[in-house]
């Protein structure tokens, strides 16, 4: 089958849907929503705790409330959704390829291409946890898909590795659904989770958080039996002695989320080396003329507000390249250094007709920290904080005046410093 | 007299708040605290402690066997594994909407549990 | 039930010896401890066809090397595995080590290896430009390859099944009586009569000896652990490339497997424990700074998976095969260490020309020695994926994600004569599950579709059989 869309959209999830339907307020006219899950909604058909929308709605919503707001507002549309439906390829002029099992092979000639394929989780061999092959080793994602959407319990004695909001979000999970969740263990000396999920998720229940301390192997023959722990000394290594054996029967991991992107590889748009999501401009253009890319295939976020707000600037990008008023070529980069691992957008066009949102994430926590942006060695921007963590996304607006003014091909290099 | 204490969750920053609590559970003094959303936090979790609780309920002949649940406001702490209980004794049948009331009233607490999908 | 002929092991050996058996009038069961066949040492090893150069010239193993590796391609174009004929390197670090090459080479000579050459360090280089500055030379030989040794040994179960033999599974051998005329074997399966056994049990060949008084042998399990990386470091090395070899083995190799992804290992540690298949933090250690010292470049970053073998390493040093001297009818086929994968295709002929040499079976007219190539939706043109879609829907429902396996080939899977019963087995079959998630997207869906497919609940689906469960209970 071929048709033709003004606008192919990669994923269904909350990024794909607010980008679709941004373009649609924006004019765009044939919209197309290709999702490779039965449903729309993406991951936060399974996220059913709530947390969700108090940016953006101003509520707190579960994740399916959240999604379903979108859901409602896109049938009330005329914009297309295929579900079911895998993207295999996108060629070097927007041609989208495309299967599933009712129409076959789709070919689709689009105008602009927003890519919102979101994340995966890091599985166990990216960690290289020595010990079984047993079973009742997986990621929380995995897990909460199996209480939350099939309804059956992963397990019933549990730790889990990894203190990431999902892996928290999961302890509480397993502990209302009757089992024993025996230790949340994190590599790092902080939590990666919000404040409020470790309070509510492991305080509330008397679940140990255990910082600096790892898995460092598996036990069992066909089921998972237990694991060994062991407390992890400054480089992350484990400490000889430390080790402790827990029984269980069910390893959790909640250790990373990694940006989906194969098929922009494979489409030769290039990365950033840090976010491992797609280098793109203010509106979320990456260096592919007319491809967008945004939520957590561009970069792995902690609320899906911020998600939302992403999607409707790669939604207006895609309105205004397809109008063809997006023809800039002269770009002001990006740059983190002294702690900012990366800044999204990587780059911004010389004549942007809007004020612009740095997003980043430092290395590690701070306290009172200055944070400021220079251009060519001159200051342009300071501000004060009082405390940044790798586990939230930061950003610093910019005035589209400073973009304007400054020369173009130059560098904004943002850094941060604590106060002595 | 004790104290308790507690980290504050009403933003990122996540201050250490000590709170002083009389021998009938009333609050002396906070500190530790850098804000007025601070002291109401430590004052709230100190008195009458609350929680949203979210899980699934059975369906029958719906799209999925569980449809997502929550809350429809905080209830008491205290209460989330009893309304645990009372949320694993329903079944539903499809079609379940999204904010259709699963269980009235919960414990007496004059919250509903309400579905969170359509199934 | 009773046959012509029970095969202990439905390992790479067991299958392709039934396989051959196949081909007479033979009523043949394979009789197979897991829920799968390929379950123990040929679930993970090297994967790799040797040249035939190391073992010391006149033993079982330089001889049945030699002859393996030359019909592997053949046997692999038969049953439709894929199979690649990438050469191999012993590299050398030092002018020592370059003089044991020579005796390699010298070796090679002597049994009959193919297409061997030595080559200096520019040569070398230029081959394998990856290679560490460090080596010198090495050995190159041009008729070693890569095969799948799990993709081979189901593809000739299937192949040997179609042809009338039997595969029972969870079947356990516990004790085998002898009645002058037959055997009978207490398996977890009930009795099972034999008029012939075949011992291919692996590493516990030497426990099925002594089952009927046979103490000839002694097996010791020596587990390798190897490191799997993704298919973006498939390209560091084009062949395989060995280290001088030492007195528990070949060494340290750093390979391209059939997938396109890059294979480094194995360790080499004697267990008490025969089926101890754990990884270990020295073990995995040891593999990657020896694969470093070969390959710089090698990442670990780059590992999607981690994993333990199992060999059975004879302490006579050579494959033991031939009937046992306590009965007649009872042939060994014990101590397939290294280079067993290789030397399968021969062993198999060479054990069913014994069975054959005694039991004069009628050869079958009807024998199809030929496997249809499974769909491979992912290496389809989209006119291929058009016409597959056509016929089958199914086809067109993506499961896995990072390998692009659709339903239909999942069901192909399950459905096939030995079929897949278990996630693991519907990994191997399909590669679902394999890439870089790793499963974490289709886990559940190939779950849901093993117990449709099956007929059985899905808490009651494993990942590899026994106690393996995957979920317990409903939530509800």
């Amino acid at each position: 089958m071929e048709t033709c869309y003004d606008l192919v959209v990669v994923g269904g999830g909350p990024a794909g849907m607010a980008a679709a339907l941004e373009a649609h307020d924006k004019g765009v006219e044939k919209i197309l929503i290709l999702e490779r899950a039965d449903t729309l909604g993406g991951i936060l058909e399974q996220c059913i705790h709530t947390g969700f929308g108090l940016h953006y709605f101003g509520e707190e919503l579960s994740g399916p409330e959240y999604a379903g707001r979108f859901i409602k507002q896109i049938k009330e549309t005329d914009i297309d959704v295929k579900v079911d439906t895998m993207v295999l390829d996108i060629s070097d002029d927007n041609v989208v390829t495309a299967v599933n099992n009712k129409d076959g092979l789709l070919t689709i000639k689009a105008k602009a291409v927003v890519l919102a394929m979101g994340c995966r989780e890091r599985p166990r061999g990216a960690l290289s946890i020595a010990g079984c092959r047993a079973s009742g080793i997986m990621t929380a994602g995995t897990a909460q898909k199996y209480v939350n959407i099939d309804g059956y319990m992963p397990g019933k004695t549990v730790v889990i590795l990894g203190s990431g909001d999902i892996g928290l979000i999961m302890a509480r999970r397993m502990t209302l659904e009757g089992a024993k969740v025996k230790a949340v263990c994190e590599l790092m000396p902080y939590s990666g989770g919000l404040t409020r999920n470790i309070v509510q998720c492991l305080e509330d229940f008397g679940i140990p958080l255990r910082l600096s301390c790892t898995v460092v192997s598996t036990h069992g023959k066909d089921r998972l039996e237990g694991v060994t722990v062991a407390n992890v000394d400054e480089h992350l290594k484990p400490i000889p002695g430390t080790e402790e054996y827990i029984p269980c029967d069910t390893l959790m991991l909640s250790v990373g989320l990694i940006p989906e992107n194969e098929l922009s590889k494979n489409a030769g748009i290039e990365l950033d080396r840090i976010t491992n999501g797609p280098i793109v401009d203010e509106y979320r253009e990456t260096k592919h003329k007319g491809v967008f890319a945004c939520g957590n295939v561009l970069q792995v976020h902690d609320l899906v507000d911020y998600v939302t707000e992403e999607s409707q600037l790669a939604g207006a990008g895609a309105a205004k390249y397809i109008r063809g008023e997006k023809n800039c070529d002269e770009f002001v980069n990006t740059k983190g250094e002294n702690g900012v691992r990366y800044i999204v957008p990587q780059r911004i066009s010389h004549d942007t007709d809007k004020d612009v949102k740095l997003y980043f994430r430092v290395g590690r926590v701070l306290k009172n920290v200055t944070l400021t942006i220079t251009c060519n060695g001159e200051v342009i921007y300071t501000k004060k904080k009082k405390k940044m963590c790798p586990g939230e996304m930061e950003y610093v607006p910019i005035k589209a005046d400073i973009i304007h003014s400054l020369p173009a091909d130059s560098t904004m290099v943002v850094s941060v410093k604590e106060d002595a | 007299m004790s104290k308790r204490e507690l980290v504050c969750v009403s933003c990122p920053i996540g201050c250490s708040i000590t709170v002083e609590l009389s021998d009938s559970g009333e609050v002396l003094s906070v500190t530790g605290n850098t804000c007025k959303r601070g002291d109401a936090y430590a004052r709230a979790e100190c008195t009458h402690p609350e929680r949203m609780v979210t899980s699934t309920v059975k369906v029958e002949g719906g799209r999925l066997p569980v449809v997502p649940v929550k809350t429809s406001s905080p209830i008491p702490k205290e209460k989330i594994f009893d309304c645990m209980t009372e949320i694993n004794k329903v079944t539903l049948k499809a079609p379940v909407s999204i904010g259709d009331i699963v269980i009235e009233n919960v414990l007496g607490t004059g919250v509903n549990i309400v579905a969170t999908n359509n199934d | 039930m009773k046959y012509d002929v029970a095969v202990i092991g439905g390992g790479v050996v067991g299958a392709l010896i039934s396989r051959e058996l196949s081909k007479y009038d033979v009523k043949t069961a394979v009789l197979e401890r897991f829920n799968d066949v390929a379950m123990g040492t040929t679930k993970a090893n090297s994967a790799i066809v040797h040249g035939g150069f190391d073992a010391v010239s006149g033993t079982m193993k330089a001889k049945l090397n030699v002859e393996g590796t030359a019909i592997m391609p053949q046997l692999c174009k038969e049953l439709n595995v894929p199979y690649r004929n990438n050469g191999s390197l012993v590299v050398a670090f030092s002018e020592k080590e370059m003089e044991h090459v020579h005796l390699l080479y010298e070796r090679g000579i002597k049994n009959g290896v193919p297409e061997l050459e030595i080559i200096d360090s520019k040569k070398l280089h230029e081959l394998e430009p990856n290679i560490s500055d460090e080596a010198v030379g090495a050995l190159y030989s041009k008729s070693a390859g890569i095969v799948c040794p799990y993709e081979l040994t189901i593809a000739a179960a299937d192949n040997a099944c179609e042809n009338g033999v039997e595969f029972i599974r969870n079947c356990l051998v516990k004790a085998i009586s002898f009645n002058g005329s037959e055997f009978v074997l207490d398996t977890s399966k009930g009795d099972i009569t034999a008029t012939y056994v075949i011992n291919a049990a692996g590493t516990h060949s030497d426990e099925v000896a002594r089952m009927i008084g046979d103490d000839s042998i002694k097996i010791v399990a020596r587990k390798g652990e190897y490191y799997l990386l993704d298919k973006s470091f498939g390209h560091l090395v084009d062949r395989t490339v060995f280290q001088c070899p030492n007195e528990m083995g070949k060494g340290v190799l750093v390979t391209p497997t059939v997938d396109g992804n890059l294979l480094i290992g194995p360790s080499a540690t004697d267990e008490d424990n025969k089926d101890d298949v754990d990884t270990t933090p020295e073990g995995l250690e040891f593999i990657l700074s020896k694969a470093l010292k070969s390959v710089p470049s090698v990442n670990v970053r780059g590992a999607i998976t981690s994993f333990a073998g199992v060999r059975a390493h004879p302490v006579t040093d050579d494959f033991i095969i031939g009937y046992s001297d306590k009965n007649d009818r009872f042939i060994n086929v014990a101590g397939i260490e290294s280079p067993g994968l290789s030397a399968a295709p021969a062993i198999a002929k060479y054990v069913a020309n014994l069975f054959a040499e005694k039991a004069s079976p009628k050869k079958k007219a009807d024998f199809n020695g030929s496997r249809p190539a499974p769909v491979r939706f992912r290496n389809m043109s989209k006119e291929e994926r058009e016409k597959l879609i056509a016929k089958d829907k199914r086809y067109g429902r993506i499961i896995c994600r990072c390998e692009t396996v659709t339903e239909g080939e999942i069901l192909d899977a399950i459905h096939s004569p030995v079929g897949a019963r278990d996630v693991d087995g519907v990994k191997r079959r399909t590669r679902a599950g394999m890439g870089r998630c790793q499963g974490g997207f289709c886990g559940s869906k190939v779950v849901e579709i093993l117990s449709r497919e099956l007929g059985v609940p899905m808490n009651e689906i494993t990942k590899f059989g026994g106690e393996s469960k995957i979920i317990f209970d409903r939530t509800k």
